[in-house]
């Protein structure tokens, strides 16, 4: 059976590139980075190197970015850390309700721990009121962290202007970047961010490493103590493996931007309006143009999502509903209530996240698959009905 | 079946012995399979219930057991989430019983609405022909219809927990051990290596721990104490809470001059009725919300009297010669040919020819 991977938003497949790049350090240079002796040599010279590449593509110095080991990590080391360090100027923290989990279970636990955190709404598109934001603002306000890209509906936060605010306020701006990384072009040298988290295998390198920009001058508790490692920021041995290929993807992520970002986009419009042409009573979720240019966001009505998926996977294809680190659970999405989607509409949601390796075939295969099994599944309440009594 | 397309059979697999060899077993005869575990409950938030996380059903680990039978036997494996009904209509009639004084039966209920209901029509979404379980109970078909057959080991026989079953059901239903036993389920588990071979028995309720299901209870229900009187309305002590109580216990009732028996549970009064072993024999029972997978034993019962029938009254009940009369549509008058003990409002009533379910409904009351 042909396998079709549509689901790039919960992980990404290792660059070959990638792969190459990081080889070295799990094989002949294995050597520890702090070490003062030959065998230290070439894997500090690549944990620094990687810490340029990603320091490129994000137009920022190297010395702001810190390794780690996830998207998770970098949100909650930014949150926390921030928090902490700031707890004698306020209490007060700004984010959104349709963060990732990483970000909204910290803020959850910071709120347990005496924080107060607001959590701005968004419209019908996922957007965020950048006015909003600013009344929101009080005396006691020390943090505003907004993604962003999300990973449900990919929709792009008015990044600029929200931390244009929180700047005009004195206030710190993290922002949870871990799906727009790569994706789009982010500057950080005309953005007013002051943290951003990023994850490796979001963007063809493994899983276990990502990086958190942390501007010049930023003071942040650790939320790893250890030794001095990323400058006494963040304790452990470095991931050098992890590190280099971070490194490489970030550079091959800047190359071939433009390409695949028109290659993305594309191939979304050819999914989204062919499925529109053969599915009835469906709906895109999402602003039609601020998002990133790999993500679908589609609600079938009178459908069951997650039997929807596994019928797809048994022809072959991968996509899911919310993201994976909520798969399981059957609580509907809390960022497609947020947008105002009917409950039962987001259940019937799928995600269809695009990557390199998919083409116009593969999106093809799926309109053709797609409208039996949902015809099938419609049909199915009346007909189960005589089962049931 | 070579030749035409196979069968697809979507297995429920609750990470035991048993689904794991129905699922072997189905394999080997050449049905498309696809492994399937339902999510019953969140065990992340829960801080009661299934606080181990195995040796019940279903739980985390029990999921990962299931997913390697499936992983080595090279068939697909999803876990579906049905932790909304499974609360709904197993845990919230479980705790419900209990509050109205009844022995519930959630393993019925789990039966009846969780897999033959839900499953199953997830497995119809799926475009399965079948849904398959490791019950130990067999199906037979003839021109008159469906029959539900007890397993062949009578040691491990769950027909008892099927009897609500409607024809439309057993048609897509497939009980691939109702003809072992389960020390062959066991070895031919152990002759594949299915790591679930060695797996011990679940045993009490799956979503109540170790510490029993009156713990799980509770959490849940206000215990209040109360008299403990006998038949003649004597007080002879006081009782921890009715939920803690069924109909038949002697043990715990810390009553000198024992033994006493539990004979009724009287929530109006908030009284617990105990008395010695000769008083907990009745003549038979009314029981309700009856299903008959037999339609001609139905409809002598409904014309007349259903004769020479054993009833069983709760799982491990050897059975019990009776007469069974439809009262109305969904209910009838059992009448047993000898006094028989502990019939506790609220457990199942199955009434059995042989090896065959004739039909069922819940225990109203004693006669």
């Amino acid at each position: 059976m042909k396998r079709i991977y549509f689901d790039h938003n919960a992980t990404t497949p290792v660059h070959e590139e990638v792969v190459t790049a990081m080889l070295p350090y799990l094989t002949e240079e294995w050597g520890n980075p702090s070490s003062i002796h030959w065998a230290g040599r070439a894997p500090k010279k690549a944990v620094e190197e990687a810490r340029d590449k990603v320091a490129a593509l994000f137009n920022c110095t190297p010395a702001e970015i810190i390794f780690t080991s996830s998207g998770t990590e970098g949100d909650n080391h930014a949150i926390k850390g921030l928090a902490y360090a700031r707890k004698d100027k306020g209490n007060h923290i700004i984010t959104t309700k349709v963060e990732h989990p990483a970000v909204l279970n910290t803020c959850k636990q910071l709120a347990k721990e005496g924080f107060d955190v607001t959590y701005l709404g968004v419209d019908s598109g996922g957007l965020i009121s950048v006015d909003e934001l600013e009344k929101a603002i009080t005396p006691k306000t020390i943090l505003i962290t907004i993604m962003y890209a999300n990973n449900e509906t990919g929709v792009i936060s008015p990044i600029k202007e929200a931390s244009d605010v929180a700047k005009k306020h004195g206030v710190a701006f993290h922002t949870d970047a871990v799906q727009a990384a790569g994706k789009v072009p982010i500057d950080l040298s005309v953005l007013n961010i002051d943290l951003m988290a990023i994850s490796g295998h979001k963007l063809y390198a493994p899983k276990g490493v990502g990086a958190l920009y942390v501007k010049r001058g930023t003071r942040l508790v650790p939320l790893i103590h250890g030794g001095h490692h990323e400058r006494n920021r963040r304790g452990g041995t470095e991931n050098v493996a992890g590190i280099a290929a971070l490194g490489k993807a970030c550079e091959i992520a800047g190359r071939d931007m433009e390409k695949e970002a028109a290659h993305l986009s594309a191939l979304r419009t050819r999914l989204e309006k062919g499925l529109a042409e053969k599915v009835p009573h469906i709906t895109i979720n999402g602003h039609p143009e601020k998002r990133l240019p790999n993500t679908a966001n589609v609600s079938f009505e009178f459908v069951e999502g997650e039997s929807l998926l596994l019928n797809l996977d048994m022809k072959g294809i991968a996509a899911s509903s919310g993201s994976a680190c909520t798969s399981g659970s059957l609580e509907p999405s809390h960022v497609l209530l947020a947008l105002g989607v009917p409950v039962e509409n987001s259940h019937g949601s799928v995600r269809f996240s695009l990557g390199k390796g998919n083409t116009a075939e593969d999106v093809d295969f799926l309109i053709e698959v797609m409208p039996p099994i949902v015809e099938r599944m419609r049909s199915m309440s009346p007909l189960y009905a005589g089962i049931k009594l | 079946m070579t030749g035409d397309k196979k069968k697809r059979v979507v297995v429920a697999m609750s990470g035991g012995v048993d689904s794991s060899v129905a699922l072997a077993l189905l394999k080997e005869q050449g049905f498309d399979c696809v492994g399937v575990t339902m999510q019953l409950w969140d065990y992340s938030a829960k801080d009661d219930a299934c606080g181990a996380t195995t040796g019940s059903c279903c739980s985390p680990d029990d999921v990962n057991d299931a997913r390697a039978v499936a992983d080595k036997l090279g068939v697909p494996f999803y876990v579906v989430n049905v932790e909304e009904a499974f609360s709904k209509e197993v845990v919230d009639y479980f705790v419900n019983g209990y509050l109205n004084g009844q022995t519930p039966n959630p393993c019925v209920k789990c039966n009846q609405i969780l897999k033959f209901e839900t499953l199953l029509k997830k497995a119809l979404c799926l475009e399965a022909d079948f849904l398959a379980t490791g019950h130990y109970a067999r199906i037979a078909n003839s021109a008159s219809g469906y029959s539900l057959l007890k397993g062949v080991d009578q040691d491990k026989d769950q027909s008892y927990f099927l009897f609500t079953m409607t024809q439309e059901q057993l048609s897509r239903t497939l009980f691939p051990l109702g003809g072992l036993t389960k020390k062959e389920a066991r070895a031919y588990a152990g002759r594949l290596g299915l790591k679930t071979s060695e797996k011990k028995e679940s045993q009490e309720i799956c979503f109540a721990s170790d510490a029993g299901y009156a713990a799980f209870l509770s959490n849940r229900i206000t215990a209040e104490e109360g008299d403990i009187v006998t038949l003649e309305n004597k007080t002879l002590g006081r009782h921890k809470g009715l939920f803690n109580y069924t109909v038949g216990q002697r043990k715990g009732l810390n009553l000198s001059g024992g033994p006493f028996y539990v004979l009724g549970i009287d929530t109006a009064k908030n009284r617990l009725i105990i008395g010695r072993e000769g008083d907990q024999y009745s003549n038979g029972l009314v029981a309700s919300e009856l299903n008959w997978i037999n339609n001609a034993a139905k409809n002598t019962a409904l014309s007349g009297v259903l004769e020479n029938v054993t009833v069983k009254i709760r799982y491990r009940h050897a059975g019990v010669k009776a007469c069974v009369k439809m009262t109305n549509g969904n209910s009838a008058e059992v009448r047993f040919t000898a006094k028989e003990k502990a019939v506790a409002p609220g457990q199942a009533v199955v009434f059995y020819n042989n090896d065959e379910v004739l039909g069922g409904g819940w225990i109203d009351h004693a006669l």
